[in-house]
């Protein structure tokens, strides 16, 4: 934690950065996100296993980015990453809504976080995205802080879950995502709280013609649980934040994690773990398989 | 009663260039197909948003077809390539949701082919058929009247008002 402190003073002090998006505590089981700006701030920062946040999604917001601007100069960004959110910030590189260049990444090793604020971490808490994790060391990084521990090894319960439901009837299934789809109130908290959904303007805003119904009922859950899923396909990262936000606990992952396994599967794709490749649905292979078409 | 006269409805969205090409030649060579298909013309299978799927869905479709032209054929050089990415994972979280893979089919129909249009708009009504009415989203249907009686469930927005003369 020194060391992060001390970095992050010292790139404020030189003037490398504008600013660090980082964690500070609230109390000593949370975390929040923080802009930190002045070299004497750089003290507060801190990195646990409470840091849950994805810090990602703040660097694609206008009112972050002109921090960035200063005197007509665009300088850094700093930002105190986990492995899962740098992968987010690779995905962003990858789909051109960032530039490498413009981000100083603080990697920080990672041995998994906690389901929620004030838990004790142990391998019963630990977070469901966590759990099939293999990057605990930052994949792209500018500086790599934090020390190196064990992730607590726990079952799968996400993959033996979709698992389950694949078993299901046509009928079951349907049933069991309109009930789940049914909570939904249209908060948008998972689009909020999601990195890659950077879009100014969401196809649920459009309204001429108004292809997803805006208010909260069956139909129109449906629809943008569908859209939100099938827009994400490809390119979630699985850090878990949509889920998280959702007020309503629809377990979202579900949905991510099947569409994560179908790119590995049909593609040999994960997403946001190389800046050389080209993203999955922005590009195309003529020798992809044929088999959906008659 | 009803379901013994069931017909299903099935929307085909078939790219302008070959597939709305082959149809025409089906037609010309005075071939016969089920007239339960309403083929919307697009310019590219690139072009069909998942979306339309949706809508689709919610008026009562009990099955679509997706078609566009041969890989390496498109009139767009990639607009297919893209699209079947795309497709590939659309129809996968379709069918993990519950709905039935034979209710979304895709084709490559060029425009030479009457004969293949024909028989794959016959594969996808007796496919349709046999799978009977679409109860899914006729549930959220019936749901969204309950809920809102005074809509009549059609979104107005969608509706092109031609007599006012007003732009969509």
């Amino acid at each position: 934690m020194e060391e992060l402190r001390k970095h992050a003073k010292e790139l404020l002090e030189n003037k490398t950065v504008a600013a660090i998006l980082g964690y500070v505590e609230v109390d000593p089981k949370r975390t929040r996100p923080a802009v930190i700006t002045k070299p004497e701030d750089a003290s507060k920062l801190v990195f646990n296993e409470y840091c849950l946040n994805n810090l990602a999604v703040y660097l694609t917001k206008a009112r972050i980015k002109n921090i960035a601007k200063q005197n007509g100069a665009v300088m850094k960004l700093g930002i105190v990453a986990k492995p899962c959110d740098i992968h987010s910030v690779i995905a962003l590189i990858q789909e051109s809504q960032l530039k490498r260049e413009d981000i100083h990444i603080i990697g920080m090793n990672c041995h998994g976080v906690v389901k929620d604020f004030g838990m004790e971490f142990s391998g019963e808490t630990l977070a469901s995205k966590c759990v099939p994790c293999e990057s605990h060391k930052p994949l792209y990084h500018d500086i790599v802080l934090g020390e190196e521990k064990q992730t607590p090894s726990v079952s799968d319960e996400v993959l033996a879950k979709i698992q389950a439901i694949e078993k299901m009837t046509y009928e079951e299934r349907f049933e069991y995502f309109k009930n789940e789809f049914d909570k939904c109130i249209k908060c948008y908290a998972c689009r909020a709280a999601c990195p890659l959904c950077y879009c100014q303007r969401c196809i649920t805003d459009k309204t001429i013609p108004r292809w997803i119904e805006s208010s909260p009922h069956s139909r129109g859950n449906f629809s943008w649980n569908v859209v939100r899923a099938f827009h994400l396909s490809g390119r979630c990262i699985g850090c878990g934040e949509c889920e998280r936000a959702c007020p309503m606990d629809i377990p979202l992952s579900l949905l991510n994690r099947k569409m994560a396994e179908t790119a590995k599967e049909a593609y040999a794709y994960v997403s946001g773990r190389s800046l050389e490749t080209p993203t999955l649905v922005g590009s195309y292979d003529v020798k992809d398989s044929d088999e959906l078409f008659m | 009663m009803k379901e013994q006269n069931w017909e299903p409805k099935i929307i085909a969205f078939v790219c302008n260039w070959c597939t709305y090409t082959g149809a025409d030649l089906a037609g010309t060579s005075r071939l016969k197909y089920p007239t339960n298909v309403k083929l919307i013309r697009v310019m590219c299978s690139g072009g069909i948003d998942p979306v339309f799927i949706l809508k689709a869905f919610e008026r009562g479709a009990d099955g679509i077809l997706v078609s566009g032209c041969h890989p390496n054929d498109c009139h767009y050089n990639a607009g297919n390539f893209h699209a079947r990415r795309r497709w590939t994972f659309f129809h996968e979280l379709l069918d993990y949701l519950g709905i039935d893979k034979n209710r979304l089919q895709f084709s490559w129909v060029s425009a030479s082919e009457g004969k293949k249009f024909v028989d794959v708009v016959s594969k996808v009504v007796n496919d349709v058929k046999a799978m009977g009415p679409f109860k899914g989203y006729e549930e959220l249907n019936n749901e969204f009247m309950t809920e809102f009686p005074d809509v009549s469930g059609v979104d107005e927005s969608m509706i092109l008002k031609e007599k006012e003369g007003e732009a969509v």
